[in-house]
């Protein structure tokens, strides 16, 4: 399905129409007057216009003059229709989203009841009660209950997942359906700032703000319009020195052949498009900045759960310590996880289990659950034993505490199975350590290639890991990570940021806890899974809907691709001034300086037609790229200087020849009529 | 050919030298030359009462900077129109009339030299000494200090940026780096040319015109009056300050300033030495030889590739003498002992370097030779003038990586300093500026009757009135002559065009540094553009050669290409 929805489809017959409409409807003076570029084109053609207008009232010839009016039209229109599709595009992609809440209905708890509300009317900080069955009405967070819910109106992936109060999964989407259970949800987003809304405004070219870049592209854009304006203007009085003639509606041709239209009418279409492919990959941006800064990150921190491993570990074997028992191990890891809900503690319990284990915990026990601060979990039986199974780290701290020592047999057993890329777990009583349960990661098929391309890019990648640091830097080593932190907890993530920013690099990271949130806020960019808390999500500057951790990889990409999209259509319009002078100096002054004939390299059938010919294709352009200002261009992952050399050639030098055959081509077509 | 290339091996092997001793002069390494300097040196910081050590923010550089040409413009406008009483006026010239002593300042103090005016005739010995000469010492070193400010402050390697007492970035102090300049640079280069042209027979003296009788009685002549003067330290420092203007009308065409093939040989290195060397010193300086490679790489090739077309175009007959037997290169306007390639070679230094001296006329170049050197000064950067063709080179290399940056997916950064709205609007201000006074003055000057005052009508009159403007603009000096220049309309408008094209290229540029300095240094990865590599290298030089034509291309057509075309029927 999220094949399905990635595809581009360009247009369609019922689009089309509405598109026409709406590039005419764009033709007013406040659309064009944001564009510097197409502005010029905009006053060129009332120029144009008007003169065709003088010249029919005048009784004198006036078709060169309608052609060339009607062809710097389709140039607008043409600019105006591609911003026009993107918009479409992305807006159709955030409609979809949001018809999902249409006419939804809330249960908002008032005082001790209920009443029934249109979401609409939901605020802020209002909590309501949502039943099996139901669709959430609001994006919230879970503050009572656990439920499975289906995502798939958000994410597009129908596997349910749980949601739970308190956990680092509460978040939870307007629109999305409750399985099961019922739970109160406190909403977190007024009417029409959800993060749809907030999506929705960054493809919508009226609301839209420009990012830095786009800014400054554009300032330089502006510049070069200018330089051609006084190029242009100034021949006038040139040519009649040297006893030329130059008519004005060729000299507005010239123009608006020289002013970089290409980009100027794309540069629109380019940034919503960038934005358009991050929704496409189910991310939200808070600001088309976030896309734009991702294209620059240098170090990508990455949990490795989820992205790098598959995320279960399991429990692979039962390790005791010479002259111990194997049963004894094992009973004792079955009891002490039973307080641990983790998937790793779970498995344990499940080996054990299918090795013969049969012991229960005795209901007298008192549990010490698993927390991620101790990093262990244990029993505390009725008969004073004490199981604990943990972190390495934490479980000598017990076996000291309790007078015992940690014997250097385990220590090489666990540095045995780390160097194997297991993480050990410990499993002690008392006093004693018992022996050391392996649990095993799967590293994810083509991540290492994956890697290596941002390795090519020049991104660091940064493993966080709560393994200990042999097990760690063996991950690190197969997966082909730079770095890794081990037994990392939130204060690491975030010491790590800071270093990293100190260094001047730019940093994202992806996270979804409470805890992971000053992180979040301090990375340049923090991508918060939807799955997440309202505190992460409200750190981090983008929320992925999928909570795919490996999203981060596609997000730079994504950024990366805006930002070569620009640089490469830039550089291709400023190379097709070369041949676009050559058609055109000529045909002005052959009549007046028959020596310029000599710059008429292309053979250009006559004056009307090379001039005709170069405002065509100059006008065609604009159509003929609009597909790879949407897509982006194609982003190879390569270092810096292999990228510039290919796209220096690419668009640079293909800029300065292409429009020479394609001059010639619509001018040998234009030679048949004319 | 061999006498080009030679040239070019031996002014770049002294240029690295001299490149190096810059680099030492700026970081302030202690030398074995303080002893001599550093008591001259103080003298001139107590006299002027500058504390040379206190940062300075880029506002008070530009305003210092600002400040010292106004004092010494006010100074050589009052010399030149009240020179008539003043002392040192043996030949008893009259003073200047107002606007011709206003552009004579503004081309002056814009280290131009552009001259409405023939020195030997229209300026005493007084005036050339103490507003001319002093000038042609300081405005070279002014623009070296720019530049060095804008070097170490932007491009240079270091770990922690120079600031302030209040905190704000600095980009050094403008007193030392322009009397460390005049002390150590300019003035001992310019003596020891000095000494080498004097032993070629350059006149040195401070005494009145020499008075000749003709040997040939037929020549009608009773009598010639052969002007002299302090002319041999004049013709040096004119020749390695990128200044240009000399002691007489011709310039260096004139034996008395440009007496032997040696002098020539000597006059035509001393035009590109510093502004080479300024090159080698930026390596050095900011520690970065790379990145002095790169400059010197593009340079180089652009300054070979438009000095051969030059070479080859005077080497081409003149086209007035087609129909006759006898062919050879155009010496029409060139000294027949230099020839057409030592010409063409000084044309091209000359007009690439902005100094603007000639030792020939390059009105009577061939329209493509003329074409080349217009181009040389349209790009104004292939070594360019001392201190300001290199910046205005950084400029066009902050283009290069802006778009560059686009190209690999970053947002532009310049060594990890990120190149943002505010820094481009500086750098287009800065470009914009140039085909805006040269198109439009040109423009203005064709289009109103009677002012531009051409001798030639037609292309070849488009020409000449581009060239002046563009000298104007690039700041060179050098003229394509014909045009009766000295009048209100010419004086005023080039004085516009010259104050404009020296200080707005060299202040945008400062202040984009200081922006640039006050940000967050981000590394460099194998993901971020690297500026030091052939590639960019390539880059740069489109840029470079794409925004001469796009914006020259239609008047170059109009003015040479046409008139070529037309020659050549």
């Amino acid at each position: 399905m999220k094949q399905a929805r990635s595809r581009l489809r360009l247009v369609n017959a019922h689009t089309l129409a509405r598109l026409a409409g709406e590039s005419v409807r764009r033709l007013h003076p406040r659309w064009l007057a944001r564009n510097p570029v197409m502005f010029v084109v905009g006053v060129g053609t009332l120029v144009t216009l008007w003169l065709t207008g003088a010249d029919l009232l005048a009784g004198r010839p006036w078709g060169f003059d309608l052609a060339i009016t009607l062809i710097l039209l389709f140039t607008l229109l043409f600019a105006n229709a591609a911003e026009a599709l993107a918009e479409a595009r992305g807006r159709a992609q955030a409609e979809s989203l949001r018809s999902t809440r249409e006419g939804l209905v809330a249960r908002r708890i008032q005082g001790a009841g209920e009443e029934q509300v249109p979401a609409t009317a939901l605020r802020r900080g209002d909590r309501i009660r949502v039943l099996a069955g139901e669709l959430i009405p609001a994006d919230g967070e879970i503050v009572e209950g656990a439920a499975s819910i289906n995502e798939s109106a958000v994410t597009g992936e129908s596997a349910p997942v749980l949601r739970e109060a308190g956990t680092d999964n509460s978040g939870v989407s307007a629109g999305t359906k409750l399985l099961t259970d019922s739970i109160l949800v406190e909403v977190t987003a007024e009417v029409g700032q959800s993060m749809l809304d907030r999506m929705i405004a960054l493809v919508e070219s009226a609301k839209r703000q420009k990012t830095p870049n786009e800014i400054a592209l554009t300032v330089l854009l502006s510049a070069l319009t200018l330089v051609f304006l006084i190029v242009v203007a100034t021949l006038v009085p040139f040519a009649a020195f040297v006893g030329g003639e130059t008519s004005v509606p060729v000299l507005v041709a010239l123009l608006v052949c020289l002013i970089p239209t290409t980009i100027g009418g794309l540069l629109p279409a380019i940034g919503i498009a960038g934005m358009d492919r991050a929704m496409r990959a189910n991310l939200v941006a808070k600001s088309g900045r976030a896309v734009e800064v991702a294209g620059n990150i240098d170090t990508l921190l990455l949990d490795k759960t989820g992205t790098i491993t598959h995320g279960d570990r399991q429990a692979t074997d039962f390790l005791p310590l010479i002259n111990l028992a194997p049963e004894r191990l094992r009973t004792a890891a079955l009891l002490a996880s039973l307080a641990d809900p983790t998937p790793e503690g779970k498995s344990i319990v499940a080996l054990a289990r299918s090795r013969g284990a049969v012991v229960e915990a005795d209901p007298e026990a008192r549990f010490l659950p698993f927390s991620a601060r101790t990093r262990l979990s244990g029993i505390d039986q009725p008969d004073g034993r004490r199981l604990r199974k943990g972190a390495p780290d934490a479980i000598r701290r017990f076996v000291t505490e309790n007078g015992g020592s940690y014997p250097d047999e385990t220590t090489a057993l666990v540095e045995r199975v780390a160097r194997g890329g297991a993480t050990p777990l410990v499993v002690a009583e008392d006093d004693r350590v018992l022996g050391v349960v392996p649990l095993s990661d799967i590293i994810k098929s083509g991540i290492k290639e994956r890697f290596q391309r941002l390795h090519a890019m020049g991104i660091r990648t940064v493993l966080i890991t709560g393994d200990n640091p042999l097990t760690a830097a063996a991950i690190a080593a197969e997966a082909g990570v730079a770095d890794y932190i081990a037994e990392a907890t939130p204060e690491d993530k975030l010491e790590y940021i800071r270093r990293e920013q100190a260094q001047g690099r730019l940093v994202a990271m992806m996270g979804d806890g409470t805890n992971d949130a000053p992180a979040l806020a301090q990375a340049d960019l923090g991508l918060a899974m939807n799955s997440g808390t309202q505190a992460a999500k409200e750190a981090g500057n983008m929320v992925d809907l999928d909570s795919d951790p490996t999203k981060l990889l596609e997000v730079v990409e994504i950024g990366k691709q805006l930002l070569v999209t620009r640089g490469a259509l830039t550089t291709f319009s400023l190379a097709n001034d070369v041949a676009k002078y050559f058609a055109i100096l000529p045909a002005i002054f052959v009549a007046s300086v028959p020596a310029m004939r000599t710059f008429d390299i292309m053979h250009l059938h006559s004056p009307a037609t090379a001039v005709l010919a170069a405002v065509i294709f100059n006008a065609l352009v604009i159509p003929a790229l609009v597909p790879f200002a949407l897509r982006g261009v194609r982003l190879r992952p390569a270092s810096a200087d292999v990228l510039l050399r290919r796209n220096l050639l690419i668009y640079g030098l293909g800029g300065l020849l292409l429009p020479f055959p394609a001059i010639k081509l619509i001018d040998l077509g234009l030679g048949l009529f004319l | 050919m061999n006498e080009v290339l030679l040239i070019y091996a031996v002014a770049l092997l002294l240029a690295w030298p001299l490149g190096r001793y810059l680099a030492a002069i700026y970081s302030a390494t202690p030398t074995a030359l303080d002893r001599v300097f550093g008591p001259v040196e103080w003298l001139i910081y107590r006299a002027i009462g500058v504390h040379p050590l206190a940062p300075m923010t880029w506002k008070e550089y530009g305003k210092a900077l600002l400040k010292l040409h106004l004092i010494i413009g006010l100074v050589a406008l009052m010399i030149l129109m009240q020179q008539g009483w003043l002392p040192l006026n043996p030949d008893g010239i009259e003073g200047m009339r107002w606007d011709l002593a206003l552009h004579t300042t503004a081309s002056f103090i814009t280290n131009t030299n552009q001259q409405h005016y023939s020195g030997q005739a229209q300026i005493s010995y007084f005036a050339h000494l103490f507003a001319i000469v002093s000038l042609q010492v300081i405005t070279p070193a002014a623009g070296m200090a720019a530049l060095v400010a804008i070097l170490r402050t932007a491009f240079a390697r270091r770990d922690e940026t120079a600031l302030t007492a209040e905190g704000a970035v600095s980009v050094g102090n403008f007193h030392a780096d322009l009397v460390r300049a005049i002390v150590r640079v300019m003035l001992p280069v310019a003596f020891i040319t000095a000494l080498l042209l004097a032993w070629q027979g350059v006149p040195n003296t401070l005494e009145g015109a020499r008075i000749a009788t003709p040997l040939d009685a037929s020549a009608g002549l009773a009598e010639q009056r052969i002007p002299v003067g302090p002319v041999a330290p004049m013709v040096a420092i004119k020749q390695v300050g990128t200044n240009g203007g000399g002691w007489y009308g011709p310039n260096s065409a004139v034996p008395l300033e440009n007496p032997t093939p040696v002098s020539n040989f000597v006059e035509t290195i001393a035009i590109v030495l510093i502004p080479m060397a300024l090159v080698f010193m930026a390596g050095y300086l900011t520690g970065r030889r790379r990145l002095g490679v790169l400059v010197m790489g593009v340079m180089l090739s652009l300054s070979v590739l438009l000095t051969g077309i030059n070479i080859w175009s005077e080497n081409q007959p003149n086209a007035a003498f087609a129909d006759l037997a006898a062919e050879g290169p155009n010496l029409e306007g060139k000294e027949v002992r230099f020839g057409a390639t030592a010409t063409a070679l000084w044309g091209s230094f000359t007009t690439q370097t902005s100094n603007g001296s000639v030792n020939g006329m390059h009105d009577s170049f061939n329209p493509v030779g003329g074409a080349s050197m217009l181009m040389d000064m349209f790009i104004n950067a292939t070594f360019g003038g001392v201190g300001v063709g290199l910046i205005n080179f950084l400029l066009f290399l902050l283009l290069a990586v802006f778009l560059g940056s686009l190209m690999v997916g970053r947002s532009p950064e310049l060594y990890g300093r990120a190149l943002e709205a505010r820094e481009i609007k500086l750098v287009c201000i800065a470009l914009l500026l140039q085909p805006l006074l040269i198109l439009g003055l040109t423009a203005l000057a064709v289009a109103i009757p009677g002012l531009a005052g051409n001798s030639n009508p037609g292309f070849h009159g488009l020409s000449q009135v581009l060239y002046e403007y563009t000298s104007a603009f690039a700041n060179n000096g050098s003229g394509f002559e014909g045009l009766g220049d000295n009048t209100v309309w010419w004086n005023l408008s080039c004085a516009v065009a010259l104050i404009l094209g020296r200080f707005i290229p060299i202040l945008a540029p400062l202040a984009v540094a200081a922006h640039l300095a006050g940000k967050r240094v981000a590394p460099t990865t194998s993901g971020s553009l690297a500026v030091e590599t052939p590639t960019f290298a390539v880059l740069t030089l489109g840029i470079i050669v794409m925004f001469a034509l796009l914006s020259f291309f239609p008047v170059l057509a109009l003015g040479p290409f046409a008139e070529y075309l037309s020659l050549a029927g």
